[in-house]
Formats: C-alpha cells, sequence, structure tokens
C-alpha cells in the first residue's frame, strides 16, 4: 500500500510527532487557561502511537529495506530513510508516549503544562529527523532541535531550585560540546569538501595530507556524540540534570536522547567515516570508542554503586548502559565479519532499555508525585502500600542488571556475544564484570522495597492517591520488558538487518 | 503439548492467587496447585519415554518450535521429558501442594503474594527439569532465584535478609561460573552445532567436534568447562566447602519454603550436575572420579558431623541434606547401573523425606515456637500424630528398609562398591556409609531429647494436637515414602532406562 505513496511519505513518522507538537500548542492557544492537562496528554499520546503504529507498518511493509529499493533518499541526499532510521524512531516515538502519558498525572497541579508536552514532542520530532540524517548539516541542526527544546524541560520547575540549576549546567555544557560538534563539522567539511555521508567517505579515502585535519574534526565528533549518549568524557552533565530534573523528563533524555545520539554515531561513523578509509588514514576511532567504551561503563557502574538516591543511581546507570552501547561502535572491525551483528545488537539493547530505563525513572517519578522521598531508606517498605508498582520496578532492576528472564539479558547477552564473535572479547569481559556488579545496586533497590521496613512508621503514609496514569505507564513498561524476552527475535531480526545496510 | 500445558497453567494460577484476597489466598492456591500434580500423573500415564533425551533416546511429549537465532545457533523452544526428568517432575508437583498446606498455619501476612510465589516457583522449576534447550533451560533457571529471593527475605525469621542476600549471591555467582563454562563449549564446538538444543550438543561432543578456540586446546576447554560447570552446580547441590548458604537460608525461610528449598531447589544441582557434567562430558567426569568422590564423601562425612554439632531442630534437618546429597554425587561419579540410577533415585527419595522432616519439624515449631533441642522434651505426649509422623521419616532418613531412604542409599552403595570406573571405590563407599550411623546417631539424640521424657516446654504456649491441614501433607509424605521403599520400580525403572546410556558411554571406555 505505501508504494503508492509519495517519496516524502516516509518521513511521516517525525511530520506526525511535529504535527502533535504544534496541535498542542493549537490547544493551549485555544484553551490557554485551562488547568486540567488531559487534553493536552490526549493529543500528545495520540501523536506519539500515531508516529510509532506508522513506523511499525513501515518497518513490517520493508520501507528503506534493500528488498524494496533501498533506502529512500530525499532532499538532494540530506536525508535518507532506512530501516535503521525506523528502528530509532520506534524507540523515539515509545518512548515519548510513555512519558506523555506519565506527565499528565506528574503535572496535575502545574499551572502551564502545555509547554511541556509541546517541548517533549518537539525534541522527539528532532530525534526522529537526526534518525534520517545522510548529512553532517541535516545533523547538527537536527541535534539542536532535539537539545534547544531538552534544555527547557530540565528546567521546567522554574521555582525548583535543583530543576534551574540542572537546567543551567546542562545548557553549559550543551552549548560547549555543540560548539565543539560544529567545528568538528567544519573540519571534516575541510578535510572532505563535502557534508553528505557518501561525499565525506569518498574524501576520507583521498585525504592525503589533511588527514590531521580530518582526524582532529572526527575526534570533535566524538566529543559532541559523547555528551549527547552521556559518555566519557562528556558525561558529568548526565547526574545533575537527570537529578535535577522532573522525573519524566530525566526518564525521556535518558532513554530517547541517548538512543538519537546512538544513532548519529552509529550512521555517521560507519557511513561517513567507513572503518577502512579511516584506518588507512591513520585516524583509528574504532580505538577510540573501544577506550571510551570500556571507562564509561566501568565508570558508570561503580559510580552508580557508592550513590544514596535512587535518581541519581539511575543516572549512573544510564551512564553504564551507554557504554554497553558504545560496544556496538567499538566492536567493529575493517570487513568484519559479526559487523553488523554486534551493531544490531546495541541497537537492540538500546530499544530494550528504552522501555526498562523509561519505567525505572517514571517509577522514580511516582515515588517523587507521592513524596515518600529520595534515598534508597526511603524506599522501604514501598511494596506493602504499592505492591504493582514495586513488582514493575523490581522487573526494571533485574533486567537492567541483565538477569534472566526478562528482556535485558538477552540484549546484553546478544551485545556480549556478539562483541566476542568480532574478536573483541577484551570489551565482552569488562561488559560481563561491569554487568555482575551492576547487580548490586540495582538489588539494593529491590531489597528496600520489599524486605526492608519504611524508614519510619508514617513514612508510607504520604501515598495516598493511585496515579492511574502514571501506573498505567509503569506498569505497561514493565509488560513490555517482560514480553520483549519471548519477542526478542523479530526485534534482533530487524536491527541486524538494518545494521547490515550501512556496511 | 502437556508440558506447556503444565507450566502455563501454573503461571497462570500464580497470577491468579497473587491478586486474589489474603483470606482465601490460601485455599486457592492449594486447589489451584492440584491441577499441575494431576497434569504430571497424567503425563506419567502417558509416558513413552525410551533411553536418555540427551543421548538419542525417544524424548515423551517432545515439543520445539524455533524462537531466535544467536551467532549462528538457534535457539529454541525445546521441552521434553526422559526417565530422569519425569520423577522430577512429579515430585515437585506432589511437594508444592503439600508444602502449601502447610503454610496455612505459619504465613499470617500478605498471603497472596506468598502463594502466588511460590506458584510462581513451581512453574519455574517444571521449566528446569522439562526444557532440552540450553537457553530455555537457564532462563527458568535463573527465574527461581527470584521467587525464592522474596520468599526467604520476606517471610523468614529474624535474619532473613541476610539469609535471603547470601543465597542470591551464592547461587548467582555460581550461575555465571556455570554459564561462562557451557558458553566456552559451544565456543569450542564451532559450526558443529546450529541450534541450543542439548541432544545436539552432547551428540557433538561425543562425536569429537570439539576443536581449538582462541588457541586453547579442545581437551582443555572440555576440562575447563567440565570444572566451571561442576563449581556452579556444586554450589546449588551444595557439597562442602560451598555448602555455607544453605544452613542460613533453610533456618530463616518458612517451613513451607524449606520444604521446597530441600525437596525440589537442591535437585536442580544434582539434576543440572548429572545432565551436563556427567551426560555430557562423562570422559572428563571419569578422569576426575577420585577428586569428585573424594568431595562427595567429604560432604557425607562432614555434613553429618555438622549436623550432630546443632542444637537447632531445622538447622540439623538442613545439615542432614548436605550429608544426603554428598550420597548422590557419590552415585553419579561411579558410573554403574545401580550407582547413577540410585543417585537419581535417592533424589526423588531425599525430596520426599527432607521434604516430610521440615515439614513435622515446622508443626512442632507452630506449637511451640522454638525449635531448640534443649528448650523442650517430652513432645510425644502432647502431639502423638505429629511426633508419630516425625519419628517415622526419620527412621527414613537413617535408611531403615522397606522406606524410600533405604533403596536410595541401597542403590547407591550396591552401585560405588564395585565400580569400575572409580579407583579405591570400596574404600569410598565404606567411608560414606560410616555417615548413616552418624545420621542415626543425631537424629536419635535429638528425638529423644524433644520427644520422649517427661514433658517440658521453655516457652509459654499451650500446646494442643496439631490442625488437620498441618498433619494431613505429613501423613501424604509418609505414605509416598513407604510406597517407594516397598516398591521402588515405581519410578526406578524408567530411571535406569534413562540413566543406562549414560553409565554405557563411560564404561565403553574403561
Amino acid at each position: 500500500m505505501y508504494e503508492t505513496l509519495p517519496a516524502w511519505a516516509s518521513l511521516s513518522p517525525a511530520l506526525l510527532l511535529g504535527l502533535a507538537g504544534l496541535a498542542l500548542l493549537l490547544v493551549d492557544t485555544i484553551r490557554p487557561n485551562e488547568r486540567s492537562n488531559t487534553m493536552l496528554a490526549v493529543v500528545g499520546t495520540v501523536g506519539a502511537l500515531a508516529s510509532l503504529t506508522v513506523t511499525v507498518w513501515f518497518v513490517v511493509a520493508g520501507v528503506g529495506h534493500a528488498d524494496t529499493g533501498g533506502a529512500v533518499t530525499l532532499f538532494a541526499d540530506a536525508v535518507k530513510v532506512d530501516t535503521m532510521s525506523l528502528f530509532f524512531t520506534a524507540i523515539f516515538a515509545s518512548v515519548t508516549a510513555l512519558v506523555v502519558v506519565a506527565a499528565h498525572d506528574y503535572f496535575d497541579d502545574h499551572t502551564h503544562p502545555a509547554a511541556f508536552y509541546s517541548l517533549t514532542l518537539f525534541a522527539a520530532t528532532g530525534m526522529s529527523l537526526l534518525a534520517v540524517a545522510n548529512s553532517l548539516a541535516v545533523v547538527f541542526v537536527a541535534l539542536e532541535m532535539v537539545s534547544l527544546p531538552s534544555y527547557a524541560l530540565v528546567a521546567f520547575l522554574k521555582s525548583n531550585r535543583g530543576s534551574v540549576e540542572a537546567g543551567l549546567k546542562y545548557f553549559l555544557v550543551g552549548a560547549l560540546s555543540s560548539a565543539v560538534f560544529l567545528f568538528g563539522i567544519s573540519l571534516v567539511y575541510a578535510a572532505t569538501g563535502s557534508l553528505v555521508f557518501s561525499g565525506v567517505a569518498a574524501g576520507i579515502g583521498s585525504v592525503g595530507d589533511l588527514a590531521g585535519i580530518a582526524g582532529v574534526g572526527i575526534v570533535m565528533i566524538i566529543g559532541g556524540v559523547a555528551f549527547k549518549t552521556a559518555s566519557v568524557p562528556f558525561h558529568f552533565w548526565a547526574p545533575e540534570a537527570y537529578e535535577g530534573a522532573p522525573a519524566p523528563v530525566s526518564a525521556f533524555l535518558s532513554s530517547a536522547s541517548k538512543a538519537a545520539g546512538f544513532v548519529v554515531a552509529f550512521r555517521v561513523f560507519t557511513e561517513a567515516f567507513p572503518i577502512g578509509a579511516s584506518v588507512a588514514a591513520n585516524i583509528d576511532w574504532v580505538l577510540a570508542f573501544g577506550v571510551l567504551a570500556a571507562v564509561t561503563m566501568t565508570l558508570g557502574n561503580f559510580a552508580a554503586a557508592v550513590q544514596e538516591e535512587v535518581k541519581r543511581m539511575l543516572a549512573y546507570s544510564s551512564i553504564g548502559h551507554a557504554g554497553y552501547a558504545l560496544i556496538g561502535l567499538a566492536a567493529l572491525s575493517a570487513g568484519g565479519s559479526g559487523n553488523h551483528a554486534v551493531m544490531g545488537a546495541a541497537m537492540a539493547h538500546l530499544l530494550v532499555y528504552g522501555f526498562m530505563n523509561t519505567g525505572a525513572f517514571l517509577f522514580v517519578a511516582m515515588v517523587e508525585r507521592w513524596g515518600v522521598g529520595r534515598t534508597f531508606a526511603d524506599y522501604g517498605g514501598l511494596a506493602r502500600r504499592a505492591p504493582l508498582a514495586s513488582t514493575a520496578m523490581a522487573v526494571f532492576m533485574f533486567s537492567l542488571a541483565g538477569l534472566p528472564p526478562f528482556a535485558g539479558f538477552f540484549s546484553k547477552y546478544f551485545l556480549f556475544l556478539g562483541a566476542i564473535d568480532n574478536g573483541f572479547i577484551w570489551l565482552a569481559v569488562i561488559g560481563a564484570v561491569n554487568s555482575v556488579l551492576s547487580l548490586y545496586y540495582y538489588s539494593r533497590v529491590v531489597r528496600a522495597m520489599f524486605l526492608d521496613d519504611p524508614a519510619t512508621p508514617g513514612a508510607l503514609e504520604a501515598i495516598d492517591t493511585r496515579p492511574t496514569a502514571l501506573y498505567a505507564a509503569v506498569v505497561f513498561a514493565a509488560v513490555a520488558t517482560v514480553l520483549l524476552l519471548p519477542g526478542f527475535g523479530p526485534v534482533i531480526e530487524t536491527a541486524e538487518a538494518a545494521a547490515a545496510a550501512l556496511f | 503439548m502437556i508440558l506447556e500445558a503444565l507450566i502455563g497453567f501454573t503461571f497462570l494460577a500464580a497470577l491468579v492467587v497473587l491478586v486474589a484476597p489474603d483470606a482465601w489466598a490460601g485455599r486457592l492456591a492449594a486447589a489451584v496447585s492440584l491441577v499441575p500434580f494431576a497434569g504430571a500423573l497424567y503425563a506419567w500415564s502417558q509416558f513413552d519415554g525410551a533411553g536418555n533425551a540427551l543421548t538419542g533416546g525417544t524424548i515423551a511429549f517432545e515439543s520445539r518450535v524455533e524462537w531466535i537465532e544467536v551467532g549462528g545457533r538457534t535457539v529454541s523452544w525445546f521441552v521434553g521429558l526422559d526417565g530422569i526428568s519425569l520423577p522430577l517432575v512429579v515430585l515437585t508437583t506432589f511437594l508444592v501442594p503439600l508444602a502449601i498446606l502447610s503454610a496455612w498455619t505459619p504465613i499470617d501476612e500478605r498471603q497472596s503474594q506468598f502463594y502466588g510465589l511460590m506458584l510462581f516457583m513451581e512453574a519455574n522449576l517444571l521449566g528446569v527439569f522439562t526444557a532440552l534447550d540450553f537457553f530455555v533451560w537457564f532462563i527458568f533457571w535463573e527465574a527461581v532465584l527470584v521467587p525464592m529471593y522474596f520468599l526467604i527475605g520476606i517471610w523468614g525469621g529474624p535474619r532473613r535478609k541476610y539469609a535471603a542476600i547470601k543465597f542470591f549471591v551464592y547461587t548467582n555467582a555460581a550461575s555465571l561460573v556455570m554459564f561462562i563454562g557451557f558458553t566456552a563449549l559451544t565456543f569450542a564446538l564451532g559450526d558443529s552445532v546450529r541450534s541450543f538444543g542439548l541432544p545436539e550438543i552432547t551428540a557433538a561432543i561425543a562425536a569429537g567436534e570439539l576443536s581449538t578456540w582462541f588457541g586453547i586446546a579442545p581437551g582443555t576447554i572440555a576440562m575447563g568447562a567440565f570444572l566451571a560447570m561442576f563449581a556452579g552446580f556444586a554450589v546449588k547441590v551444595p557439597v562442602v566447602p560451598v555448602h555455607t548458604w544453605l544452613p542460613d537460608a533453610h533456618v530463616e525461610a518458612p517451613t513451607p519454603v524449606s520444604v521446597l528449598l530441600a525437596g525440589v531447589l537442591l535437585k536442580m544441582g544434582t539434576y543440572a550436575l548429572l545432565r551436563y557434567n556427567f551426560t555430557m562430558l562423562p570422559d572428563q567426569a571419569a578422569a576426575l572420579a577420585v577428586p569428585i568422590a573424594t568431595i562427595a564423601v567429604i560432604s557425607v562425612i562432614y555434613g553429618a558431623m555438622l549436623a550432630l554439632a546443632q542444637k537447632d531442630l531445622k538447622r540439623i534437618v538442613a545439615y542432614s541434606s548436605v550429608s544426603s546429597m554428598g550420597y548422590v554425587i557419590l552415585g553419579l561419579v561411579v558410573f554403574t547401573e545401580y550407582g547413577v540410577g540410585g543417585a537419581t533415585f535417592q533424589m526423588v527419595a531425599h525430596g520426599l523425606i527432607s521434604g516430610l522432616m521440615f515439614m513435622a519439624v515446622g508443626v512442632v515449631y507452630n506449637a511451640t515456637h522454638t525449635r531448640m533441642v534443649g528448650d523442650m522434651a517430652g513432645m510425644a505426649d502432647r502431639m502423638p500424630i505429629t511426633v508419630g509422623i516425625l519419628v517415622a521419616g526419620a527412621f527414613g532418613y537413617m535408611g531403615l528398609p522397606l522406606m524410600a531412604g533405604f533403596a536410595g542409599e541401597f542403590f547407591i552403595f550396591v552401585g560405588s562398591f564395585g565400580a569400575p570406573s572409580l579407583p579405591y571405590a570400596p574404600v569410598f563407599t565404606a567411608l560414606a556409609m560410616f555417615g548413616i550411623v552418624i545420621v542415626a546417631g543425631y537424629l536419635l539424640s535429638a528425638m529423644q531429647k524433644t520427644l520422649f521424657g517427661p514433658f517440658r516446654l521453655e516457652t509459654d504456649y499451650e500446646i494442643s494436637s496439631a490442625p488437620f491441614h498441618d498433619v494431613a501433607p505429613l501423613a501424604v509424605l509418609l505414605v509416598a515414602i513407604i510406597v517407594l521403599g516397598v516398591a521402588p520400580d515405581l519410578v526406578f525403572e524408567m530411571i535406569r532406562d534413562a540413566t543406562m546410556p549414560v553409565v554405557e558411554g563411560v564404561s565403553a571406555n574403561v
């Protein structure tokens, strides 16, 4: 059926997200003083789900797949829709839907919630543009389109000192890394004479004396990617921003925004800087990512282990997971037979992570809503008053730790196995050791909720409401985390096929 | 389909019980848990397997659906039964309803969660014993830990958190070691195996398909994998010196959980040892026969001596489990018809007997609120039926003829005494037999102090006879123990049929 659609229709997942954002502004214009945010939540959710539906339909129908005529390129090769872009758009749309649903209860006493919904949808639009970007210029524009709403979202609770401070820190680091990223792009352009990925790749192949300039440019681009994915060395904004931001925003940033960083990284480094040509020009970015991956996962895990606040622990754990996903780039080799397998595994891990991590942050959002407290001790005995939500949180924690029978087990296993098959046994070992260590701090949450007593006898009295929408979002994320284990086959096959198209 | 129905129904029952009101969750759980038992009995009646599932025998109720592909190998939903797994499936479904009944008295808070978790654990245990694909098996294997962690950690005794976390960490670390060992094995098999099905992997290893991987010779990989898997499973069994989580877990766990822990969870370890170490890598097992037999005998003797030193009735039973599991390991390592068969039979027998002992101690504790040997005496006057069954169970533990424990231990000793593949087999057997004497010593002494003589109780509780739903499971278990003791061939026939291929695989090389 989609064959009859014009070519630009392949961008409809992104367009739907953008339209939903505009529709939200419209709703706010018509009823500016409306106190209930139900209408906004419905419009935002419908927009995100419509985008998700179209994306899944496109994946199933094979839009951009090699079998149906290959990737769809538009606007003089500036954008390219293929299976990989659709795969990541599915992650963005799912996370957006979960966050928008959950935010209905989180912001129900906020005076102007419309800004939150439209900013979230616009950021999601930028992410889906990042996924289709085929030129460094589009990458930069889309990256800013994600970043600017994100700064505002982090500082959304403008009377809350923590939120404002986090927003400022995020903005400063973000502005710096954007500048570095842009400078890197200009250096690469200087060395290769092109901004379109295929042109850059051709330029790298014949870079000659300009290899030094191209190399510096690539290192700077790595810096920009590291910022977006919250990896070392630009990770330090993440704990502050995630902790200070309203929890639904933390969920959005740590799941969707991180995945957006990875789609850029995967595409730019495989298509614009092909491994063979880069190594021939003495620009071994694979090694750079290998070091970054190892340091990122180790640092994230060890820092998470010493935290006393659950949200901050989750922030560091999200840095650790960025390290795992970086294996998707770090375990590549020129002409390696397992390249598509390991990158596909990293993509599948990001999808699973999108559900389990969003769910975990949304549970934190629920606890914030109740006003129970932030530390592990404050979570004591939660399972007695909120057994269903606590069970969901236990699912997220065990899945993040990579324990069977949850989807996180498979996604990590495929990732490490892919690294071993591609000859990077050391990365797999570091990943596996970190993964085992992570069980310590994840299980602390479970222990607090189920085994420990409340911090003070009356602490659980604060749980007086049952926020329906938040509950729905958390439980849905938990169900998805469990069902992605039996349903992992189609996910990993799609991801591997998508990655295979890049090599 | 019957196995899928069995596992699926139990999962569903767990979910239903989880959301049922606390007031009648116990009754509901007891009722629905009879369905899997009936299903297992039906499977028994329709059982048409022959030989060992891993070595090319006919697998009963085999079903296989492709799931996903991992690095060129397919993972399938692959389940089936043979003469080794069917008795354990029946044992599991038989013990769970009884354990649920025995929980009615002691569990007085968050009942629906408790019974839901019990059923959830049963479903996963059934998965462990039926799965014939490594991945499916491993997922069930790990999934058993989660409900157990909560069951000990929420409803346990005063030191429950420590015990729960110790249990979780010990067994999880062990699983990881085992997982690495098995994965190395699959890597070394290279492209010769295209699936994670246990029969295919066993066949490929037997055909000598192991090849050099990362510069490590095939023999070294096989030996390393054997050691890693042995270490991993040994924690679960447990054998000395990795047994220390067991007494803590048992003492803190509530009675019904102890029943399943001793009755079924320990058997996961010996079952996996039999399947993976002794069936897949029999040459390595035969080469390591002396060290393994030494560990087994040490477990028997040291476990029994530890039990001798305890004052807590539950600790006594817990340590004697370590001792009994030592016999199972000894039976497995000798690779004779009666050794391996007897070890498998002993798994079932010990499941029943230790379940009975924990349950009986639990009933006494419900009345007296103490388990210390010195705190009570003369219980026989006040609780005649319970005490009678407890004494009978203890004699079963000591190996009284015509009870299941005698049959199991007798088979093992017969099998191990003349074992051709184990040097000094008579010496090992004689040393292990000495364990029985110690068992008799501590059980008789503990019973004489607590059950007989003039009545005395340090804790101030009125003692009356235990309620029917406490005593009924004890009686049912005792009947089962006697039936198996009188007619061991009820299950030993099929066990022998399934274990003979394992034995023949080794004796061909001796």
